[in-house]
C-alpha cells in the first residue's frame, strides 16, 4: 500500500500552503494522477481519510483527476492517446513508443481553503 | 362584502400562498445573485490555490540531491527491483565474487526485516549497508542517503542497491539510481510484465534470471522477451543464470559500460 506514503507526502504539502496562507480550514483538494502512474485512485481516496485525520485538512472533498496518456511517435512525428494500457503503440505505423508525453502525473494541482 | 386582505407581492415573478403566507415559488428561484458586497467578502475567504506540486515531492528532491552526490563521486548507481526470490541476492553475490574482484563495488541492501541479505553479501572487498524498512514496502531517497553515508565509499565505482522484494511500490520511489533494473526469474510465469507494467515501464534494464531452470519449469524465454518489449520497449534486457553463469559476461559488460573509469 504505497498510496498511503504518497498520501502523506501530499498532506504534508498541503499543509505547509495552507499554514502559508494562515487558513483555517481545507475544503478541497485537487489531485492529477496520470492513468499510468501505478497508483490506484481508490487507495489514494482511502489513505486520505486515514492521512487527513486531525489536520485541517479533515473532512475536505477529494477530487481527483485522471490524466490520459499520450505518447510520441517518431517514425510519424506525432502524437496518439495510449489507449492499450501501458501498451504505447502507435495507431499509424503500429510501431511500440517508449516515449510517454503523459500519463505518468502524480501532482497536486489545487487546494480551496478558507 | 369584505374580502381577506392579501398581502402585496413584493416582486412580480413572487406569489405569496394566500393562506399559508409561505413562499409558493421554488426557493432556487427565489434567492437571486448576491448582492456584490456580499459575494466579494465569501471571495476573499474562499482562497483557492492553483499549483504543479508532485504528490512526492520530497522524495524527488532527496532523489535528486542523492543523484548529483553520486554522480558528483563517479558512481554507477543501480537500482535492483523485482518480486521476492527473484535472484537479487544471489547475483549481486557472484557479482561482487567476479565482477567485484576487478572494480570495487558497494552495496545498499533493503529488507522489511533482518539483516539476512546483509550478511551474504558481506565480502571483505565490498562495502555493505543493510537497510531494515520494518514494513515500509519499498527504499525511499532518504534512506538510501542515511544507508550510503555508513559505507567507505574510496574507491567505489559501482552501488548496487538491492530494494525490498516487491514489483508494485518500488516503481514511484526515485531513488537517484543512474539505472533501474528490473529483475523477471523464469519461476515467474512469461505475463509478469503485463501484470504488473509500471515498474517495467520504468526500467532500463530488465534482467531475465534463472534460465537454467527456464526449459524444466516450461519457461518460454521468447514470449517473456516479447512481453517486456511491448510493455517497455526502451529497456535492455539481458537473459542470465547466477547459477550456471550463463549471461555474466554481458551483465559485466553492461556494468563496465556504466563505469567507464574503472576500465583502464
Ligand atoms: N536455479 C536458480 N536458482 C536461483 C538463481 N538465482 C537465485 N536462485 C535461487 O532463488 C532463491 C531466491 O534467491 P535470492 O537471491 O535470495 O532472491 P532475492 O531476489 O534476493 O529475494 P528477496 O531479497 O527475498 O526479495 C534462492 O533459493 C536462490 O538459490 C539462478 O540463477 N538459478
Ligand atoms: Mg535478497
Ligand atoms: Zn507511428
Amino acid at each position: 500500500m504505497h498510496e498511503v506514503g504518497i498520501m502523506e507526502s501530499a498532506i504534508d504539502a498541503v499543509l505547509r500552503q495552507a499554514r502559508a496562507h494562515s487558513a483555517r480550514r481545507v475544503h478541497r483538494i485537487v489531485l492529477r494522477i496520470g492513468a499510468l502512474a501505478g497508483v490506484e485512485p481508490d487507495g489514494l481516496r482511502f489513505a486520505f481519510d486515514v492521512v487527513t485525520r486531525g489536520t485541517l485538512a479533515a473532512g475536505a472533498a477529494l477530487e481527483i483527476e485522471a490524466v490520459p496518456a499520450r505518447a510520441y511517435c517518431a517514425a510519424c512525428d506525432a502524437d496518439f492517446p495510449v489507449d492499450g494500457g501501458f501498451i504505447a503503440r502507435c495507431p499509424t505505423c503500429s510501431a511500440l513508443s517508449a516515449d510517454l508525453r503523459s500519463g505518468r502525473e502524480l501532482e497536486l494541482s489545487r487546494i480551496e481553503m478558507t | 362584502m369584505n374580502s381577506t386582505p392579501v398581502a402585496p407581492n413584493p416582486a412580480e415573478d413572487f406569489e405569496v400562498h394566500p393562506l399559508s403566507g409561505a413562499a409558493a415559488r421554488p426557493a432556487r428561484q427565489l434567492s437571486g445573485p448576491l448582492a456584490p458586497e456580499a459575494a466579494a467578502t465569501l471571495d476573499a475567504q474562499v482562497r483557492a490555490v492553483d499549483l504543479r506540486v508532485p504528490l512526492l515531492e520530497k522524495n524527488d528532491l532527496l532523489a535528486e540531491r542523492n543523484r548529483g552526490y553520486f554522480l558528483g563521486r563517479g558512481l554507477a548507481t543501480l537500482n535492483l527491483v523485482s518480486s521476492p526470490g527473484a535472484g537479487k541476492t544471489t547475483l549481486l553475490e557472484r557479482t561482487l565474487d567476479e565482477f567485484g574482484r576487478q572494480t570495487r563495488c558497494a552495496v545498499v541492501v533493503g529488507d522489511l526485516e533482518t539483516d539476512n541479505d546483509g550478511l551474504r553479501l558481506h565480502r571483505p572487498h565490498a562495502p555493505v549497508a543493510q537497510i531494515t524498512t520494518g514494513g515500509t514496502c519499498h527504499l525511499d531517497a532518504a534512506m538510501i542517503a542515511r544507508g550510503v553515508e555508513s559505507l567507505d565509499l574510496a574507491g567505489v565505482k559501482v552501488l548496487f542497491i538491492e530494494n525490498v522484494g516487491n514489483l508494485v511500490c518500488p516503481a514511484s520511489f526515485d531513488l537517484g539510481e543512474q539505472v533501474r533494473v528490473v529483475l523477471l526469474s523464469t519461476t515467474e510465469g512469461e505475463d509478469k510484465p503485463l501484470k504488473y507494467p509500471p515498474i517495467f515501464k520504468s526500467a532500463h534494464l530488465v534482467l531475465l534470471t534463472k534460465v537454467d531452470v527456464a526449459d524444466a519449469l516450461g519457461f518460454k524465454r521468447d514470449v517473456a522477451v516479447a512481453n517486456i518489449r511491448r510493455i517497455a520497449p526502451q529497456a535492455r534486457i539481458i537473459q542470465l543464470s547466477s547459477r550456471s553463469g550463463e549471461g555474466l559476461p554481458e551483465w559485466y559488460d553492461f556494468l563496465r559500460g556504466l563505469a567507464p573509469a574503472a576500465k583502464a
